[in-house]
């Protein structure tokens, strides 16, 4: 017997027998008789809870992770701290076991959840209306330009080389296919980038990263001006959600289409994955966007109640002239992200996002104090970049010797940039505490000396 | 008899001088159900012949609408997009879609009269 | 009828308002540090004014979000046969090795070295569905089912691409689920339908006729959404390849075989695998889902990156390509690590033959169900069916009750209704899939209560359909008024339509 299957022997027979057929072979008679498999497959058999625990976990204990190590990595997923109730909810069985609400009568939770979680995207990156969730920050960046050619009927996008370099490569993987240009540019490391220089009558967007991969945020307002001066959209990316909560908003600075990684909000880093893509736009545009949207309307008997509308951009309607293929959210990850918000309101978001501010204030004054150490950033949210007096991907594997994970050496990304070899993005977040950033600093002495 | 003319795709066109009013017929929108959404193409765009035109959407379905006759669009009807409930409610009337300056009012000839358009859906029946 | 409570509350089922019309200034529900007060080192770019957010004690948001949680219906609370989604129970052991520190808490960015565990477990997972699919490769970054379609058949273009033989046409079966179409038009191609024939499969002849130097692929599903295994695969997909094309398989539907068929024997190119339907990760009410992609030889070296690969007694992470053939990057990093863990655990309870066993049971329960209520329902294709059964609205033919008021009478009778109106071949569609974690008692109690509906309908009760569903904690919702006047979020100045003809 195997626990998760409910049939006995005696209801397969007795099933078998209203059916009509002599065995199980008989249903499978279409399938043609030299794909049969006769026997179990060369796989081990089936396990007990407890073995499959003890297996899992034995993998786990290889890893060195954010629990247990001083952490200062960033770029694109952030440590931060998940209050207890937010799990606790998620794994509500009424959640966590249910389907995309097609039957809006029975599934009322999931849908006022998500209105309530797209309003929260919405006034989080000061746009009107926001969608059900995406993949993640990148593919999110990559449908937003897809968005942006369809509104514009334009076929090129201007990338900042400030746009965090999976993203880049994802929009290029899009394009590929898609049939339209990427004009990208080169990581400017000191000094400011003009995008708005490259536009011309072809773009159909500006995509620009704030705080961008280097830790630096940006004032779009210039660039919003020159985008649609030129009658093209500004797509604002952020992948640190929490930035949110101190930083100019992207709306308030006049973007356009927001691209957004939500993880940092209610979702542990998992190794990348899932994560949140969030998605937000003007309300002139709502009906050229991909994915799923709740939206709020009454019952046969006057009540307030949600649905899924605007169905006709979808796959499941509109097949190949949908505004996207995907069918679902990350709607799990969306659940986390509302419970953490709506824990946190407006004073403790506003809050959180000022401890992270001054967790990296503090490290980057603890690193600069180093020798052989500069902090690059004139300004920054949560993280930042420093040059080192050595490569950095040798001093982050230096560190890790030490059992310090320290920060992302910008030639994981950049790996033929020499002039990005000697740069670590290091990340701050309210989980920091004194003594991790002492044994960063030590780590470093040691590396550096 | 009126002097519609109805295209195999379901839609009308009415007449007058070379000006050509372009709606859904009375069928098509029953198919359809309730309306909620007409996307209207920009005036002095050209279209061809079996061009799409317009788009029109229910809640579980969307449809092209196509130029029955080449011609430029001369006006559209505003008024459908806060109220595409026009479309089920009066579909030969206020629930017009385009107007159209037609370039070869020979290209007519091939559309069908409202006599052969009845025929045309008890054969689809 | 006796007058709603004025409450709003109907017994448990509590009113629930929406988070910001119980807000209070100031309120939080997490208690966090003092900041120190330092001068921010922003750039000037502080936020200006409120974000509106709502401020609720921790109390607050746990009663209002268990409210929520108790409005759903779920697999948790009752049989789910929502066709083509597989909605089957979901391992609680699964999210408890998710959420082990060491898995969850590491970062993507870390030294490579230093997560030599998620490396391995993405490789041992990416073994068993290889093994499993009989296929060579698998491309494991992809984030959910359409995610992995646009993977494959990216890859078939990067293939096609470097042999200088670009092509432009993806043939899909009329009865394709609407991801296909909308794949292939993603991925630059142009859609051409190739008819069924009258048993429902693919028509041979059609797809023979249709095989030109354009055609790049084939998107055929299989079992396919009529709940019928193609018979004629291995056929169909020596057509497609005699044409130079490639075969891609949905493999939505691989729970019917898994254990029992390889895809990779039928002559499939490549087939994503969405892991919660065959792997039991949680639908979650819309994901996130999974979406590894199985490639044959010839397909393997495009795969997209990051790949994960053994080597010298560890695992390595490839992010770049040297042979500059891969389709490129998909997403923000590796792949879907939290699902991984879920699918994994749940393929290593079941084991090989656990694996076979679900397969037959879902096969077994979906023809048990289909020989209950055949007769009072039209099968419009003879059976044995695959995981689902699928009929159309024949019998309920001039009763006044539709497709649509027969499932939302199932709700009345504490059922989640079957999938309505997909596929779009059959007319009034209901497809049901009972998965294989369900009893033969449940799925008694089903066949009784789509058996009772059917007599009351064709008994003349038209009116009593359409009122339904009564006891449901919603009447029939407004999907018109919804999408006329779409409402999208929360203001302070509450209905008014933001998302349509709004000015800046």
């Amino acid at each position: 017997m195997m626990r998760y299957l409910p049939q006995t022997d005696a209801d397969r027979r007795a099933m078998l027998e209203v059916i009509g057929a002599a065995g199980i072979d008989d249903l499978y008679v279409d399938v043609p008789r030299s794909a049969r498999l006769e026997g179990p497959l060369d796989l081990p058999p089936h396990r007990g809870e407890l073995e499959v625990e003890r297996a899992l976990e034995a993998m786990a204990a290889k890893n060195l992770h954010g629990g247990d190590a001083p952490f200062f990595i960033g770029c694109g997923a952030y440590r931060h701290h998940i209050p207890a109730s937010v799990d606790a909810l998620v794994q509500r069985g009424e959640f966590l076991t249910s389907y995309t609400p097609y039957q809006p009568e029975i599934s009322q939770g999931t849908l006022q959840m998500l209105f309530e979680f797209q309003t929260m995207v919405a006034m989080l990156t000061g746009m009107d209306v926001a969608n059900a969730s995406m993949y993640d920050g990148a593919s999110a960046t990559a449908e937003a330009v897809l968005m942006a050619n369809r509104v514009t009927r334009r076929d090129r996008a201007v990338l900042s080389g400030g746009l965090h370099p999976h993203y880049r490569e994802t929009v290029e993987t899009y394009a590929r296919c898609g049939g339209f240009e990427v004009a990208g540019a080169a990581l400017t490391i000191e000094g400011a980038e003009d995008p708005a220089a490259r536009i011309d009558g072809r773009t159909s967007c500006v995509v620009v990263q704030t705080p961008d991969v280097m830790g630096r945020p940006h004032d779009l307002r210039g660039l919003a001006d020159a985008c649609h001066a030129a009658g093209a959209l500004l797509v604002a990316v952020v992948t640190e959600v929490v930035s949110l909560g101190l930083v100019a908003s992207p709306g308030e600075m006049g973007a356009d289409i927001v691209a957004c990684e939500g993880q940092s909000l209610g979702n542990p880093m998992s190794f990348g994955g899932p994560c949140l893509g969030l998605f937000a736009t003007r309300g002139k545009h709502a009906r050229q966007m991909p994915g799923r949207l709740a939206g709020e309307t009454v019952d046969a008997s006057g009540r307030r109640g949600y649905v899924l509308t605007l169905s006709t951009r979808e796959q499941h309607i509109r097949r190949e002239k949908a505004t996207s293929n995907i069918c679902t959210n990350a709607g799990l990850c969306a659940l986390a992200f509302a419970i953490h918000l709506a824990l946190l309101g407006e004073a403790g978001l506003t809050r959180l996002a000022r401890l992270n501010h001054e967790a990296a204030q503090r490290t980057a004054e603890r690193l600069e104090a180093l020798d052989g150490v500069t902090v690059l950033n004139d300004s920054y949210f949560n993280e930042f970049t420093v040059r080192l007096a050595r490569r950095a991907d040798a001093v982050v594997e230096a560190l890790a010797d030490r059992g310090v994970l320290g920060g992302v050496p910008l030639s994981r990304f950049l790996p033929d940039d020499e002039a990005a070899a000697d740069l670590m993005v290091v990340a701050a977040t309210e989980m920091t505490t004194a003594d991790e950033i002492e044994a960063l600093a030590a780590g470093l002495g040691e590396a550096l000396g | 008899m009126s002097d519609r003319l109805y295209s195999r795709d379901h839609e009308w066109v009415e007449v007058n001088g070379d000006i050509a009013t372009v709606g859904i017929s009375d069928h098509a929108q029953d198919q359809l159900g309730d309306v909620v959404f007409v996307e209207l193409p920009e005036t002095g765009r050209a279209v061809a012949r079996n061009e799409q035109a317009c788009v029109v959407e229910s809640v579980k379905a969307a449809s092209e609408v196509y130029a029955p006759v080449a011609g430029e669009v001369v006006e559209v009807n505003g008024a459908l997009v806060d109220d595409p409930a026009r479309v089920n409610a009066d579909p030969h009337g206020e629930g017009w879609f385009v107007r159209l300056r037609i370039d070869e009012p020979g290209q007519l000839a091939d559309l069908m009269d409202e006599q052969a358009y009845r025929a045309y859906l008890a054969e689809l029946e | 009828m006796t007058a709603a409570p004025s409450s709003g509350h109907r017994g448990l089922v509590m009113d629930e308002p929406l988070l910001f019309e119980q807000d209070a200034r100031g309120r939080t529900g997490v208690d966090l540090p003092e900041p120190e007060g330092r001068a921010p080192r922003l750039g000037g770019l502080e936020r200006a004014g409120r974000i509106g957010l709502a401020g609720l004690s921790e109390p607050q948001a746990v009663r209002h979000f268990t409210r929520l949680s108790q409005k759903n219906y779920a697999i948790d609370s009752g049989l789910y046969p929502l066709g083509s989604c597989t909605m089957k129970h979901n391992p609680r052991l699964n999210e408890k090795a998710a959420r082990t520190p060491g898995f969850a808490m590491a970062h993507p960015l870390q030294p490579p070295r230093t997560v030599q565990g998620c490396l391995e477990l993405i490789g041992a997972l990416a073994h068993w569905l290889a093994t499993l699919t009989g296929m060579p490769g698998v491309a494991m970054s992809p984030a959910a089912g359409a995610h992995g379609e646009l993977a494959g058949l990216m890859t078939i273009r990067a293939a096609l691409t470097d042999r200088g033989d670009p092509r432009t046409t993806v043939l899909v079966p009329e009865s394709a689920h609407g991801t296909n179409p909308a794949t292939a038009a993603l991925c630059g191609y142009g859609v051409e339908a190739v008819p069924a024939n009258d048993r429902g499969r693919i028509d041979l002849g059609a797809l023979g006729r249709a095989l030109d130097g354009n055609v790049a692929a084939l998107m055929l599903t299989n079992p396919n959404t009529c709940g019928l295994f193609e018979d004629e695969v291995i056929e169909a997909a020596r057509l497609v390849h005699d044409a130079g094309a490639f075969f891609y398989a949905d493999g939505a539907n691989f729970n019917a075989i898994v254990g029992r068929v390889r895809p990779g024997d039928l002559g499939v190119d490549a087939m994503h695998i969405n892991l919660h339907k065959t792997f039991s990760t949680p639908h979650g009410g819309g994901g996130p889902g999974g979406g590894p992609v199985a490639l044959s030889e010839p397909l393997a070296p495009y795969a997209p990156l990051p790949r994960v690969v053994a080597e010298g007694g560890g695992w390595s992470l490839v992010e770049r390509d040297g042979t500059g053939r891969s389709c490129g990057r998909l997403r923000s990093f590796h792949g879907q690590m939290g699902m991984f863990v879920r699918a994994l655990a749940y393929t290593m309870s079941h084991g090989s033959d656990g694996l076979r066993q679900v397969a037959e049971d879902a096969v077994l329960n979906a023809n048990y169900v289909m020989a209950r209520l055949e007769g009072a329902y039209n099968a419009p294709f003879p059976g044995p069916c695959m995981h689902e059964c699928l009929f159309d609205d024949e019998t309920l033919r001039d009763t006044g009750v539709s497709t649509l008021d027969l499932a939302k009478a199932m709700i009345d009778e504490g059922f989640h209704p079957m999938t309505v109106y997909f596929p779009l071949v059959v007319h009034g569609a209901m497809l049901i899939e009972p998965t294989e974690t369900e009893s033969r008692q449940d799925l008694d109690l089903f066949c009784d209560a789509m058996l009772r509906l059917m007599e009351r309908a064709r008994s003349g009760d038209a009116a009593w359909f359409r009122e339904a569903p009564r006891l449901a904690p919603w009447r029939r919702l407004d999907e018109t008024t919804a999408a006329r006047r779409p409402v999208l979020r929360w203001t302070p100045e509450a209905g008014r339509p933001v998302g349509n003809d709004r000015p800046d």
